[in-house]
């Protein structure tokens, strides 16, 4: 048996073969071949591969969602196995004396082209069909596997690190946890596993060793712990632990429909942290109030280009009718710092987080931030939504930005496109800065809610991605929370409401310092939905209120 | 030859997966089928080219069907035609 400690970010315990992270090569070679008939075969050996793969893919899709899911995989295989693609990349080969990657790479991007050039939107999305296809030859071609996890079976996820583009694209069926290297916290890895609602293991640093890849492993999210070849009493130990934990899933079920309200009758709303339209189910089934952050970013992540108009509209809309009428706070685009996109060509930065990031991209190329708004306000007709803009530090941005927002409505209205004209805007509090000016900031916008994880990094000076930071990177530091009290007092003066929607709004060590300064809402990952709502309804306000404050507020070295 | 002209009633037109039921039908027979939309025509078997032609709902396009069990192909194909697109 082989123990490593590394340290847990999202509990749980689960049991699985240990697989590590295969990454997909991202450029496509491309050089001359001598031996074009050699080429060919490389290719057609790569080609029946993919359709042996979508074909087991399609009676998979059978199985589980019926004939017409099934189909979609059968016309993949067709376009595999094209006369006319397959002609081109032949003419590449034989006469261009081309490697089989660029071959199909090229004849894709033709292929792809063709359709996007069509005056029908719906046959320019096919384009996205095409480079799926070759993407999958492609990957067979240079080994690559796609999605990162090539198992039958669900495993336990071994990485360095992944980045937010790699955890999107993961294939989440496959995974019962996370171990990773390097991270923290609130590293993606983190994030994704909470949302997920299975453990993750991160700064494990090189204990892992390839050997031990297929091997059996157990990871227990509360503690780090992690055990590979468990002997026989630590395996009915652990299993144990596994069957105590979903009873109390079932105790916690016993929550759901119950209000999120104190002893002394205080409510709270409690909403969910979202990366993509597919999370409203364990939204819906954690039985949350609504989403109070919808981060758009995947939108952008999961694209080779800027994502237009109508392919935002529809991610947005379903998950506002998804939602049946609850509150969604979408978060426009927040890229830069640790979040980078290709195609938004962004120069290197020396300190990213304090870089051109998020809504100054916005306001710096409003040609983007134009089609997102359009977006979001035409899927405002679908449900009840709200727009959040994130890394604010001055009110003259707040301005532009709402003018942005007047300018679409208009639009809108003009066009004769259905809008919902009551939509609330609000603003991330995650800088200092808008924290010390939020009672000016608070006449501008109808919610504040605070991203505890930037405004943490930013109030302490200490760099969230860096796990080396520890002791330093406190988010119960006294400067932090003061600062999101003084928020709070500024939003109530001006008849806002405050929310938290960073990972300190898990935290059930600080419910109670939430709950004291008046937090009208918390969001969080779903899984910790209904946590919450036992912990809120254990406490009593009038009874903690006064020495929370004093402790927050006084000048004696508490251990807050 | 067998011909006979169609108009489109789906309201997304032959796009990906109709395409490839349409395909997955043609390949049945023996006899070779090219669809033609006013200059344009493809062997029905292609089918990347065939979406390429981007026919819509309301579109009318021709259905040549050549060759040895072209009567009942050409029945059958305009059957399937009429249920399905």
């Amino acid at each position: 048996m082989i123990t490593i400690q590394g340290k847990g970010v999202s509990t749980g315990v689960a049991l699985g073969p240990l697989y590590f992270y295969q990454r997909a090569k991202s450029t496509v070679s491309r050089y001359t071949v001598t031996d074009t008939d050699a080429e060919w075969a490389r290719f057609k050996t790569a080609q029946e591969k993919a359709v042996e793969q979508l074909g087991e893919l399609a009676e998979k899709a059978r199985a589980e969602a019926g004939d017409e899911a099934a189909m979609l995989f059968e016309t993949h295989q067709m376009m595999a196995e094209d006369l006319d693609f397959e002609e081109s990349i032949q003419t590449a080969i034989n006469e261009n004396k081309l490697n089989a990657e660029a071959a199909v790479s090229d004849t894709a991007g033709q292929f792809a082209e063709m359709f996007a050039a069509m005056d029908d939107a719906y046959f320019q999305a096919r384009a996205a069909d095409v480079k799926d296809v070759a993407g999958r030859i492609l990957g067979i071609l240079t080994g690559a596997v796609a999605g990162g996890v090539d198992s039958p079976v669900p495993v336990i996820l071994a990485a360095d690190d992944l980045a937010p583009s790699e955890t999107v694209q993961l294939d989440k069926s496959k995974i019962l946890g996370f171990i990773t290297e390097g991270g923290s916290g609130s590293s993606h890895t983190a994030i994704l596993a909470r949302t997920m609602g299975i453990p993750a293991i991160i700064g494990v640093g090189k204990a892992l060793t390839p050997e031990t890849a297929g091997h059996e492993v157990i990871i227990d999210g509360s503690n780090g712990n992690i055990l590979i070849d468990a002997d026989e009493a630590s395996r009915v130990k652990m299993l144990k632990k596994m069957e105590e934990q979903k009873k109390i899933q079932a105790l916690l079920d016993e929550l759901k429909g119950k209000p999120n309200v104190t002893k002394d009758g205080q409510s709270v709303r409690i909403y969910c942290n979202i990366g993509s339209p597919d999370d409203v189910a364990a939204v819906l089934k954690n039985d949350a109030g609504g989403v109070g952050l919808f981060r758009s970013e995947f939108l952008y992540l999961n694209c080779d280009d800027y994502p237009d108009e109508d392919y935002q509209f529809e991610a947005y809309k379903k998950a506002l009718s998804d939602m049946g009428g609850r509150e969604v706070v979408i978060r426009t685009l927040d890229i830069g710092a640790d979040k980078q996109i290709g195609y938004f060509n962004l120069p290197n930065e020396e300190n990213p987080a304090l870089g051109n990031r998020a809504l100054r991209i916005c306001l710096n190329r409003p040609e983007i931030f134009h089609t997102q708004i359009r977006a979001l306000y035409r899927a405002s007709a679908f449900g009840k939504l709200s727009i959040m803009f994130p890394m604010v530090t001055s009110v003259w941005e707040v301005r532009e930005a709402k003018k942005m927002c007047e300018r679409v409505k208009k639009e809108l209205t003009d066009e004769g496109i259905p809008l919902d004209n009551e939509v609330e805007v609000g603003i991330m509090i995650e800088t200092p800065a808008a924290a010390v000016i939020s009672d000016r900031l608070a006449k501008e916008v109808d919610f504040f809610s605070c991203g505890t994880n930037d405004l943490t990094q930013y109030t302490l000076a200490c760099d969230r991605q860096n796990n080396d930071l520890g002791r330093f990177f406190n988010p119960h530091h006294p400067a932090v929370l003061r600062l999101l009290k003084m928020v709070c007092d500024n939003a109530h003066k001006n008849g806002i409401w405050v929310g938290i929607c960073g990972e300190l709004g898990a935290d059930l060590a600080l419910t109670e310092t939430f709950l004291s300064i008046g937090i009208d809402e918390l969001s969080v990952s779903p899984r910790s939905v209904l946590p919450l709502r036992q912990k809120v309804r254990e406490i009593d306000v009038r009874v903690v209120r006064e020495k929370v404050l004093a402790d927050l507020m006084g000048d004696a070295n508490t251990e807050i | 030859m067998k011909s006979f002209e169609y108009t489109i009633t789906d309201p997304v037109g032959i796009h990906a997966r109709p395409a490839g039921v349409l395909v997955k039908e043609i390949k049945k027979y023996a006899s070779t089928v090219t669809v033609n939309k006013g200059e344009k025509s493809v062997n029905a078997l292609k089918l990347m080219a065939l979406m390429g032609m981007g026919i819509k709902q309301g579109d009318t396009i021709r259905i040549d069907v050549d060759g040895a069990d072209e009567e009942t192909a050409a029945a059958e194909i305009e059957a399937f035609f009429k249920a399905n697109l």
